[in-house]
């Protein structure tokens, strides 16, 4: 297997605040890698960090080989990785299909329909909601927007920040199934940060635990799941 | 190596761009020839010089973009720690200003100016640094008072010291006017519709002449007394000098009017200071926080922002007042669009809703270029290009740090990231 | 006893209906949940509840001991003051530059308002402001250890962590003392163990006798402290019940919950991973 991502000892700074302390992780094609964490354990930093808003300060991060920690993030984006982020960041005084569009800029025209109509089957919620301005959608419709658009791109590599935040549980389990699929069906390489531990856990293949800026853990997702740390801190107290 | 060479192809881009601008205007030259005709000279060494000191200019930038030094918060928290000791001092200073050995009645008279400038800002501050609420039209008020006192003097024969808190109040009125049509309004489009009610403002008084004199403006308005005691040079019973049995000098009447406007600057700051920990200041800065949170906490928010637009607009009367009072004459012409830009520039400047804040700033903003006056030309170019330096280095403006009103121990400043610039 | 009524509340935007005569109640003393697909007309609901909306028909009607008030008919100002409903926000609405402290007092505004005089008063120091911000600070400091936050009263809102920053929301909107708290997806982004502790707040503020309404995905908060639930699919309501009865309801299942145990650390792997 072919590595897709590798973050080498990433420190990242907001100001005098160190939100990553000496971070190193592997993606490799094929796989799905979750990340989990506490709120403020650096999660979306690090995700952020790979597009280069927050710069890392130190550090090196490789996708396919090449080193990308000092490009623009527009040039990064153009190498095939697309981000969900935290937040959504739909664009709300557009449609949800300018939306899609713009989610489509990287790829060739000819590739547009085929993603949409995925995107589309994926989230029919959004079909129904075609032209309708992304401001006005809810909550939960935003969210399936930002992934939609992430889509669109044909990604080699997915950045998920929270894909579930919002989200019905019923849709919970369309998007996780639906990454299952496309993973399986396309190679399609998925990083995923999430609060719902388990389920990203039991999605995907290794995970890492990050606390307070730093990596404590790592193993495949069912090592991590058996690991009564683990169930202690992220997956008990819910049910 | 790629990246020296990428920086080199930006900085000729910018090159280019500089060259196809400066073309028409540095590289040639039109000249009167002795035909009376007009020639056309080039200067292709000046305009050689311009896009090269682009080029330069551009390169180096890029260069301390990539080797920039992280920015020192010590440096905001100092300045704002120095506050402490500064404003004080500063306080001292201003009030023993006029008695220093050596000041000229120029200098009292650029420290008049200058806390003129000080108490307008204060009073815009309350708009647009606590509430949110971007004033653009802040002179229409300045307007309202110094034309109250105007008219009221000429036609009713009332001094000073009876028109100010009339001034104050019809300004008020005016807040309150100007305030309901825009109760909707959120920022670019707030700014707008207060920028055209400050030139709606000049307009009518430029045209009703039968009311205001119109474009000549109003003359022979009463310098202001005390306890009755007129300022004049002439000496003689009745006047200042006459009572203390002094000889008559101008610099009597100007330090009375110094004095007369750090007391009404002090007054806003005063008010100013005791509001933001009262509930309605509280309210203000949470109005520019979040309008929606303060609805659904029961906050009243129209009669929050008309209170603020009020007492703004009052303090805006007052200084309007002591400014007719001092020239004596007032026209139109004192109260355009720059007045209000100037004003909102000082507030922005001082930052984060800062009372000491305000004061640097209108004393860069007024002191600098007067004391540049000697610079002739090039007063305006060191002025923007100072002024370019600090919206860079300190794009929050002087004080970029807020201090709660309250704390169960004690208050911690809060970094101006953190702060909303307001909506309106 | 009931404390809040809704009857056939319809809420239209030109040609979208968002809510469609929906009716339920929700007891005193209760915590009752609205649950439902993204979209659903949940949050638009809860606008119209605390009057952000104005609905295009129907009623809403909050019983504050003996008499009934139509908080349709309120300006949204005055639904925390006369209506004694409070809210939340599902993307957090806190004054990020004002301390923790200061947004408690924020939210004690008309209380402390009455007592300057109409602020001039206050200006000088006179009148009761002085007995009225204390008692306004002990309300906070109360609210500020129930939810955690007692070491963090000084620090700006906008530095805390997530988690924090949605307690003390819910802190700031107790500081009204409301009848009726709203909730809009208090437990969005929160871990297992947070809402763990979430459910342990809120428990707490329904035994203190404030009655509870809230829009929430996270079926381990729904299932586990809600005494009733309504749930809205395009608009309508298609059910209303315990939660034993939604869990079971095939309608709920089919649109909004779906199959499956994922939920459950200990249920079996669908599939071995590679």
């Amino acid at each position: 297997m072919s590595n897709v991502l590798s973050v080498q000892n990433v420190n990242t700074f907001y100001g005098p605040i160190q939100a990553l302390r000496d971070v190193s992780l592997e993606v490799n094609e094929g796989e799905i890698v979750t990340l989990i964490g506490a709120n403020g354990a650096g999660k979306s930093t690090l995700m952020m960090t790979i597009f280069g808003q927050p710069r890392a300060k130190s550090g090196t991060i490789l996708y396919r080989g090449e080193n990308i920690t000092a490009l623009p993030t527009f040039q990064i984006a153009r190498r095939g990785i697309a981000q969900s982020p935290e937040g959504r960041r739909v664009f709300p005084r557009m449609s949800v299909e300018e939306n899609l569009l713009m989610g489509a800029q990287v790829v060739k025209y000819a590739d547009y329909d085929s993603q949409l109509k995925m995107v589309l089957e994926l989230f029919p919620r959004l079909e129904e909601r075609f032209a309708q301005r992304a401001g006005t959608l809810s909550g939960g419709e935003q969210q399936m927007l930002a992934i939609g658009r992430a889509l669109m791109s044909k990604p080699k590599l997915l950045l998920l920040d929270e894909p579930s935040l919002g989200l019905a549980p019923l849709v919970i389990k369309q998007i996780f199934g639906a990454i299952r699929s496309l993973n399986r069906e396309t190679g399609l390489t998925v990083l995923l940060v999430e609060q719902n531990a388990n389920q990203a856990l039991r999605l995907a293949h290794r995970g890492y635990v990050l606390v307070n800026g730093a990596l404590t853990m790592a193993g495949t997702g069912a090592e991590l799941l058996a690991r009564p740390e683990i169930r202690a801190a992220y997956l008990e107290g819910g049910h | 190596m790629s990246r020296l060479l990428r920086d080199v192809k930006d900085s000729g881009a910018v090159a280019f761009m500089a060259l196809l601008i400066f073309a028409p205007f540095l590289g040639l030259q039109l000249g009167d020839s002795e035909s009376g005709n007009l020639t056309l000279s080039t200067r292709p060494a000046l305009l050689a010089a311009a896009v090269g000191l682009t080029f330069a200019a551009r390169f180096l930038f890029l260069l301390w973009e990539a080797h920039r030094p992280p920015r020192i918060p010590a440096l905001s928290l100092g300045l704002a720690k120095s506050g402490k000791y500064a404003a004080p001092a500063l306080l001292v200073f201003a009030i023993v200003m006029p008695f220093l050995p050596g000041i000229k009645n120029a200098s009292i008279d650029l420290g008049v100016l200058i806390m003129t400038y000080v108490m307008l800002g204060w009073g815009l501050n309350i708009v647009v640094g606590l509430a949110g609420l971007l004033d653009l039209g802040y002179v229409a008020f300045y307007a309202v008072g110094a034309y109250s006192f105007g008219l009221l003097s000429t036609n009713f024969g009332l001094g000073f010291w009876e028109c100010l808190p009339l001034a104050g109040i019809l300004a008020a009125c005016w807040g309150v006017f100007l305030g309901f049509p825009v109760l909707r309004l959120r920022g670019d489009y707030l700014a707008i519709v207060t920028l055209a009610f400050g030139e709606i403002i000049r307009l009518v008084i430029t045209n009703w002449v039968s009311l205001t004199g119109g474009p000549n403006g109003i003359t022979d308005i009463p310098h202001p007394t005390l306890f009755g005691l007129k300022f004049s040079m002439a000496g003689g019973p009745g006047s200042f000098a006459g009572f203390f049995g002094i000889t008559p000098s101008p610099s009597q009447r100007i330090t009375y009017l110094y004095y007369i406007i750090l007391v009404l600057a002090l007054l806003t700051n005063w008010v100013t200071l005791r509001l933001r920990r009262q509930p309605l200041g509280r309210a203000w800065e949470a109005l520019r926080e979040d309008e929606t949170a303060c609805r659904s906490l029961g906050i009243n928010v129209r009669n929050t922002k008309l209170t603020a637009f009020a007492i703004g607009a009052m303090f805006g009367g007052f200084a309007g007042c002591f400014f007719a009072t001092r020239q004596a004459f007032i026209s139109p012409d004192s109260f355009t669009f720059m007045e209000s830009a100037t004003v909102l520039a000082i507030v922005v400047l001082g930052g984060a809703g800062s009372q000491f804040g305000v004061v640097l700033a209108a004393c860069v903003m007024i002191g600098v270029p007067e004391l540049l006056q000697s610079l002739q030309i090039y007063r305006m170019l060191i002025f923007g290009a100072a002024l370019v330096v600090i919206m860079i280095v300190r794009p929050r403006g002087f004080i970029s740090t807020r201090r709660p009103t309250v704390a169960l121990g004690k208050a911690k400043p809060i970094s101006a990231d953190l702060i909303a610039q307001g909506q309106g | 006893m009931t404390i809040l009524t809704v009857a056939g509340l319809t809420m239209r935007f030109g040609g979208l209906t968002a809510v469609n005569n929906v009716s339920f109640t929700a007891q005193q003393g209760e915590i009752t949940a609205i649950i439902g697909p993204n979209g659903a007309g949940k949050t638009t609901l809860f606008n119209c509840i605390t009057g952000f909306y104005k609905p295009s028909s129907g009623s809403i009607t909050v019983a504050l001991g003996s008499k009934n008030l139509r908080l349709d008919k309120l300006p949204g100002h005055a639904i925390a003051r006369k209506g004694r409903v409070a809210r939340t926000f599902q993307n957090i609405r806190l004054f990020s530059g004002m301390s923790v402290l200061e947004n408690l007092l924020v939210a004690q505004h008309n209380r402390l308002q009455a007592s300057t005089g109409f602020g001039v008063l206050g200006i000088l120091g006179l009148g009761g402001y002085r007995a009225a911000e204390r008692r306004a600070i002990e309300l906070a400091t109360h609210w500020l250890a129930q939810t955690g936050l007692l070491e963090r009263a000084d620090d700006p809102a906008g530095a805390l962590p997530y988690g924090a920053q949605r307690r003390l929301e819910i802190a700031r909107a107790m500081c009204t003392e409301p009848l009726l708290l709203c909730l809009d997806e208090p437990a969005a982004g929160l871990n297992p163990r947070e809402s763990a502790e979430l459910n342990e707040l809120l428990l707490g503020i329904r035994a203190a006798g404030t009655s509870l309404l809230l829009i929430e995905h996270d079926m381990g908060v729904v299932m586990k402290i809600s005494d009733h639930i309504v749930v809205l699919d395009h608009g309508k309501k298609i059910a209303d019940g315990t939660p034993a009865d939604i869990r079971s309801d095939t309608a709920v299942i089919a649109a909004y919950l779906g199959e499956g145990d994922e939920d459950d650390p200990d249920a079996p792997l669908a599939e071995a991973t590679p």
